[in-house]
């Protein structure tokens, strides 16, 4: 290289170089690492002495039955959260995107509860229905609502569903409402002239052209959800009886519990695989139904 | 008229709405005033006496000064260098295309993708055998080492956010300063970063709240109770405590209230950082 061109290029690096280290130390390497370790009979510390063991790790994780359970879990609280978050959403967006004075107060109370992360929203929705919910049912003296819905594995799986959509509604909320707007006023107005009611220009007209934000909801929602350890720490912790475990869970436990690392590392593989299939094939077919105005 | 009526009806429909979505922080804030027999028999209603004996009792326990400070500390930091590395390299990656800084970018976006509990296992292995005993250095148990992580996993969202803000502004004024014999750091610190404002305040605010209510990386790293953030000093204090509803519950409002602030003082730019985060 003539030094001209080098000192050219000099300063691309310089400036490239500290951002580069610290994602390559932080992301890149452990990520390679875990793929590699994954196949190996690594303890968890030293990798040293550890052998290649080919796929039994991998073995070894689709034979756990709570892994499975955690999977099939997982994938139902995605599904029925990215739904009803969405319409919830949705519906919100809608309703507070109508003139009247106290839309813009109303967007801020929805939002509200993204900002508190979710360990703190598990503990909050801890007391409501482990206690709350008892005492309610015992002031109506209606024995089969005073339970402790943390107690019972169908009702604990929907208090996480209903403490993630309390959360996570206002945050779609909010990008619906920016695709609400970026919706032009003049094809609206044309359609109401030639006579579409509000129900017909709402499924004709607002809806395939709201598509790019149902892309990047879902996305969120769906990314989001897998991904879920906090509030079911904190609300459940898995109970009862590991009956609520999704699969970040069951991840942190097979390491830092079992301290069964290998095929700890070899599941995170494979939630990885999920996730990203998961998330670009929803990406894929909901872009292609975007269309432009 | 109708319209009139109409109006009525969204607002009442949308404080019924409103209400659900506060009834929790509600019930949370008054029971943390109530002591144990009050809770028993009325959670439903203003207690009988404020009664802060809770609350100081909570900050007591859970450190929550010390917690506070861990923090702020950890937030700032990590949020100020995240800021300023991914704007540096956002803005060669985007002015100086070759095939070298299309490769890297688009390494650096896939990982978006990657969870983080795909890599956290080996990550701790990795970064505590960067210990130095010597020298007391040890990226486990420390503050420095969760910034550290904290800037790593940050990068490359905040690359990705300046990388198509950078784009959309015009290059003529960069080249203007070149011709003039600006050199390329000054160009940078006094030209293109100050043009790149709007977008710093949103990857600041993103990461301020992700950074600032995450968990699961420090309960991984921080292991000495004196540098429990707050977030992971909760999780101590409510599994020592939530016997003790009225201390676990004042605690909760404690780790509450920051929050809410920053919202009621940043909230326009709160919610347009997360439109801008989310629709690229």
């Amino acid at each position: 290289m003539k030094p001209h061109a080098l000192h050219k290029n000099l300063y691309f690096w310089l400036f490239l170089i500290p951002a580069l280290f610290f994602f390559i130390n932080v992301v890149i390497i452990p990520f390679i690492l875990g793929i590699v370790y994954s196949f190996t009979n690594w303890n968890g510390f030293q990798f040293l002495n550890s052998k290649f063991i080919g796929t039994y790790n991998y073995k070894q994780a689709f034979s756990d039955k709570a892994f499975l359970s955690s999977m099939g879990l997982t994938f139902e609280y995605a599904i029925i959260t990215v739904i009803l978050v969405n319409i919830i959403g949705f519906f919100l967006a809608l309703l507070v995107t109508r003139k009247f004075k106290s839309s813009h107060a109303l967007r801020a109370v929805f939002f509200m509860p993204n900002l508190i992360g979710g360990l703190l929203l598990g503990f909050i929705w801890q007391f409501i229905f482990s206690k709350f919910m008892v005492f309610i049912g015992q002031s109506l003296k209606i024995s089969s609502l005073s339970f402790n819905w943390l107690n019972e594995p169908n009702s604990a799986f929907w208090s996480l569903v209903i403490v993630s959509t309390w959360q996570m509604a206002g945050y779609v909320m909010i990008i619906y409402i920016a695709g609400l707007q970026s919706i032009p006023r003049d094809v609206l107005e044309a359609a109401q002239i030639d006579g579409a009611n509000s129900m017909q220009r709402l499924r004709h007209i607002v809806l395939p052209l709201m598509m790019p934000s149902f892309t990047v909801n879902l996305f969120i929602v769906l990314s989001n959800a897998f991904k879920q350890y906090d509030t079911n720490l904190s609300l459940t912790n898995g109970g009862p009886y590991g009956t609520t475990q999704l699969l970040a869970m069951n991840i942190y436990q097979t390491a830092f519990s079992h301290n069964n690392y290998a095929v700890a590392q070899a599941k995170a593989v494979i939630f990885f695989l999920i996730i990203m299939v998961v998330t670009l094939l929803q990406v894929h077919f909901t872009s292609k139904r975007e269309v432009e105005a | 008229m109708a319209g009139r009526k109409k109006r009525v009806a969204f607002t009442v429909v949308g404080w019924l709405l409103s209400l659900i979505v506060l009834f929790p922080f509600y019930i949370v804030f008054i029971n943390s005033f109530k002591d144990r027999q009050e809770i028993f028999t009325n959670q439903l209603t203003f207690p009988a006496h404020f009664n802060f004996q809770y609350y100081s009792q909570a900050i007591d326990k859970m450190q929550f000064g010390t917690a506070f400070f861990n923090s702020v500390v950890i937030t700032t930091i990590s949020v100020v260098f995240i800021v300023m590395f991914s704007s540096m390299a956002a803005w060669v990656l985007e002015r100086k295309k070759s095939r070298i800084s299309t490769v890297i970018f688009y390494i650096m976006i896939s990982t978006i993708l990657i969870p983080f509990q795909s890599i956290m296992i080996p990550l701790v292995q990795y970064m505590s055998s960067w210990e130095m005993d010597s020298i007391n250095f040890s990226m486990i148990d420390s503050r420095y080492g969760l910034i550290f992580m904290n800037i790593g996993f940050g990068l490359s969202m905040a690359v990705f956010l300046y990388h198509g803000y950078i784009k959309s502004i015009p290059a003529e004024i960069e080249e203007a300063a070149t011709i003039d014999g600006c050199n390329k750091w000054r160009l940078f610190t006094h030209i293109v970063f100050p043009n790149l404002k709007p977008m710093t305040a949103t990857v600041a605010i993103l990461d301020v709240i992700s950074l600032w209510n995450d968990y699961l990386l420090p309960s991984l790293v921080l292991k000495n109770p004196e540098l429990r953030t707050i977030p992971l000093s909760t999780f101590y204090f409510f599994g020592e405590f939530n016997i003790q509803w009225n201390l676990a519950l004042a605690g909760l409002v404690l780790t509450i209230i920051p929050i809410v602030i920053f919202y009621v003082f940043a909230q326009k730019y709160i919610i347009n950082g997360v439109i801008a985060g989310a629709i690229k």
